[in-house]
């Protein structure tokens, strides 16, 4: 006859705080939660004694305070009698303007970039090789500063500069000029006109693929979508009288006048920058083509798909998979690194807020907490697509 | 009754020899078929590629090899140069600033009298490595003799030129003689353990050989640094002390313990969301104000903190990748072995979890390794920093491409030979996965 004998009932010791499992995780958690209040207390303590000694203050009145200076790149109306908050925004803005047009580049190089490498042309894989082991291997900071001597050094004054593609693009060593769109009355109908026939786009793809899950018959998706985005814009465009027109730049003296002007700044940062995030890209396109096993590809041309359906419904959607979420990561990168900006002169918002709204008004502490706070954002947000992405297109597992 | 034999065509009474392919699939043709000429994009684009390569290239060669300058003392003098020997307004690399500023691209300020001193750390450094990367120290052999034929090779020119023995009796190749020595009587596995010691002495040894202050060396002031030193500097301290901190990061994201997770993820996600710079101004402006009043902390020091910790959180993140990345069967099994936490990890799951995490690894190393060039931007002299100066100097005014062209290129020769060093790596312990 067994006796379930109960285990004896031992009386707390000191040392079972770390010996023993019931009690280990929490007396470690409670250490490390004194010693990182204790860290940070101290740290308090001594920002608040060291404020005192340099007799200021912890407060973001100076955000009020005119900025007076000047920013040469700006896309909201802006002088130099704006306060430092407004300057802090221009420089938001420049941020993301250099973010978006960056990773718009980046995106179409390195995709090029990423299947040429792969491609079955050996001169045409080798330089690409050479281009993206180039592009990764030296710091981006290089680059930034040779493309801006580039600019600077090779190409024309503004006086002796001869007007490419029909007008339409100058480059100067002091930047490039572009046409600028001129919105005159009536222009809201195209916009509007526009915007539905993207719409009808949308519903049209919609019931095409309705149509074709329930009956077998396709639709042509791609002929009519391409008509709907041209054909009711351009009506309209010409039935209000052609309210957009372009306008061009031209030679005033000794500088052009007119169009959209990029300073140098802004086109070494973007150029090297797509150039740099771009190589990267290529090498996640690449591996993202790559993962996808050749066997696919066989079922597909078994099932009888010929190659470009092959590419459209089997190869991409499973090597999207692999590609994007890195992809959203250089996207991430590429903001952050827009930040070195500051070495050519570009308005951004640490050449703003970082450095000479901090250096004219000595708030070093409340000026970098800001400029934290939004890159923190912008990666939060750009990290959220992400989770929101990668749980979507999350395999389901048997 | 015999039937008729069958009507036979053709009855073939001997075996033919192989008939040889048709010319246009074999040799060179069929190769440039094959491969540059298989579609008409695909000869598109060889064209474009070639016409490119033939624009570009030749000129490119002119300019760097054939029509460059090596031996001037400025950029006015190498243009005249130029117009001498290649012909009026021809212009090619003038590479003699990197000749006359070579020693500063090096060294930045640091003395020259004392420059021997980063030369003997760089050794140290070199010698601290092998035990770690390799089971003996037979490499070492390798190093302090290729160190010793480069002196040699020095003092070859020395002689020709009448200077005398000057570059042999440095206290770098009495050292060098010394490691030689060593690393040939106690070089064998038996003593790896006590070169291992001198890895973990190496950052003592070598903060004091740096900047001296003690043993009667003289104190070299942080300001005197830079160049390619400076880069060393920061990339191999970075490279050292994140892999540690990251490792306990990660196990730290990792934990059950909630307090500890947080903690880490917040650490993780505050650094890896802001930009490297912000983080240096923080080391040139704010950090001060963190430290009790009036302690004064020098800003390559600073630097250093702050480089590490930015690097920690990216090989955390590299780190945590691997552990997920372990089947789950691994962590079960050290478990039912009754492994506790710290044994389980050590001999179980950190060393496969740190071989899978390898490639990150080294490209967290590349990229932090690139981005010590950012502290050029809060005004530290590391060969960026340096251009500055350069490109002010009256002399050598207007130069632009020589400069950032070989700082580039040393930046690509560490990187490349980073990854292609990892390639080889993976390729070396994959070798144990097949079965």
């Amino acid at each position: 006859m067994s006796v379930i004998a109960e285990p004896p009932r031992e009386s707390f010791r000191v040392d079972m705080l770390w010996n023993d499992a019931r009690y280990r995780s929490t007396f470690i958690q409670i250490v490390a939660l004194i010693l990182v209040l204790t860290a940070v207390g101290w740290i308090v303590n001594n920002v608040v004694g060291n404020l005192a000694r340099l007799g200021k203050d912890f407060n973001f009145a100076f955000l009020r305070a005119p900025a007076s200076y000047d920013i040469n790149q700006t896309l909201i109306a802006y002088t130099s009698q704006s306060t430092h908050a407004r300057a802090a925004l221009v420089g938001i803005l420049n941020t993301l303007l250099i973010a978006v047009l960056g990773c718009a580049a980046a995106t179409a190089i390195g995709v090029i970039a990423g299947v040429l490498r792969l491609s079955k042309n050996w001169i045409v894989a080798r330089l690409m090789t050479v281009f993206v082991e180039g592009f990764r291997n030296v710091p981006l900071l290089i680059w930034i500063l040779m493309v801006m001597a580039a600019v600077n050094e090779s190409l024309p004054a503004p006086r002796a500069a001869t007007p490419t593609l029909g007008g339409a693009l100058v480059a100067t060593n002091r930047g490039v000029y572009i046409p600028a769109p001129v919105w005159g009355d009536g222009s809201w109908f195209v916009v509007a006109a526009f915007l539905l026939s993207l719409v009808a786009i949308w519903f049209w793809r919609r019931h095409a693929r309705l149509k074709q899950e329930a009956t077998g018959e396709q639709s042509p998706v791609l002929a009519v979508g391409l008509a709907l985005f041209f054909i009711p814009s351009l009506i309209v465009y010409f039935i209000t009288g052609m309210p957009i027109t372009l306008e061009y730049p031209e030679l005033q003296g000794f500088n052009f006048r007119g169009g959209i002007f990029m300073r140098d700044s802004l086109v070494a940062l973007w150029l090297a920058l797509s150039f740099y995030t771009g190589a990267f890209i290529a090498e996640n396109v690449r591996g993202g083509i790559l993962s996808v096993s050749h066997g696919q590809t066989e079922a597909a041309f078994a099932l009888g798909l010929r190659p470009n359906r092959t590419m459209q419904l089997i190869i991409l959607p499973q090597a999207l998979r692999v590609i994007i979420p890195p992809l959203i990561s250089q996207y991430l990168n590429l903001t952050k690194n827009s930040s070195l900006a500051i070495a050519v002169g570009y308005m951004d918002v640490t050449a703003t807020l970082g450095r000479i709204t901090l250096n004219q008004t000595g708030r070093a502490m409340e000026s970098i907490l800001l400029l934290m706070v939004f890159y923190l954002c912008v990666s939060l947000t750009i990290s959220s697509v992400m989770n929101w992405y990668n749980s979507r297109v999350k395999l389901v597992e048997r | 009754m015999a039937a008729a034999p069958p009507h036979v065509a053709y009855v073939a009474e001997r075996f033919y020899d192989d008939e040889a392919p048709p010319p246009s699939t074999v040799g060179f043709t069929a190769w440039l078929r094959e491969n540059l000429f298989s579609s008409p994009l695909n000869s598109a684009l060889t064209v474009i590629s070639v016409t490119l390569l033939a624009l570009y290239l030749p000129g490119l060669f002119q300019w760097a090899v054939t029509h460059s300058v090596w031996n001037a003392s400025s950029l006015r003098e190498c243009r005249a140069i130029m117009d001498a020997s290649f012909g009026e307004g021809v212009r090619g690399a003038c590479w003699a600033v990197i000749n006359e500023r070579f020693m500063q691209l090096i060294y930045g300020f640091y003395p020259s009298a004392l420059r021997w001193r980063p030369n003997i750390a760089f050794v140290l450094l070199l010698i601290a490595m092998i035990p770690v990367l390799f089971e003996t120290m037979r490499s070492l052999l390798w190093i302090a003799g290729g160190g010793l034929a480069i002196k040699a090779a020095t003092t070859v020119v020395s002689l020709a030129q009448g200077d005398g023995f000057g570059p042999l009796q440095s206290p770098t190749t009495y050292f060098m003689v010394g490691a030689l020595v060593l690393a040939y009587f106690f070089g064998g596995r038996e003593h790896r353990r006590k070169w291992l010691i001198l890895s973990a002495l190496f950052p003592v040894i070598a903060y004091f050989l740096l900047w001296g202050g003690a043993f009667g060396l003289d104190r070299v002031p942080s300001s005197r640094f830079g160049g390619f030193l400076l880069t060393m500097i920061i990339g191999v301290t970075g490279i050292a002390a994140s892999l540690p901190i990251g490792i306990a990061l990660a196990l730290g994201r990792r934990s059950d313990m909630v307090f500890i997770r947080s903690i880490s993820v917040m650490f993780i996600e505050f650094i890896r969301g802001v930009p490297l710079i912000t983080l240096l101004f923080v080391a040139s402006t704010l950090l001060n104000y963190f430290l009790p009043p009036g302690t004064e902390f020098d800003l390559i020091l600073r630097v250093l903190i702050m480089v590490t910790l930015f690097a920690s959180a990216y090989m955390a993140e590299v780190v945590r990748g691997g552990l997920a990345a372990l089947p789950k069967g691994q962590y079960e099994a050290a478990d039912a072995m009754g492994l506790t936490y710290w044994q389980s990890m050590r001999l179980i799951i950190l060393p496969q979890a740190l071989k899978i995490s390898i490639p990150g690894i080294v490209n967290t190393f590349i990229g932090l390794f690139k981005d010590t060039t950012l502290v050029a931007v809060i005004g530290l002299l590391d060969p960026l920093g340096l251009t500055n100066p350069i490109r002010a100097d009256s002399n050598w005014n207007g130069i632009v491409w020589e400069l950032y062209g070989f700082i580039g290129f040393v930046f690509f020769l560490f990187c490349w030979g980073m990854s292609q060093y990892s390639m080889f790596l993976e390729r070396k312990l994959r070798a144990g996965d097949r079965r």
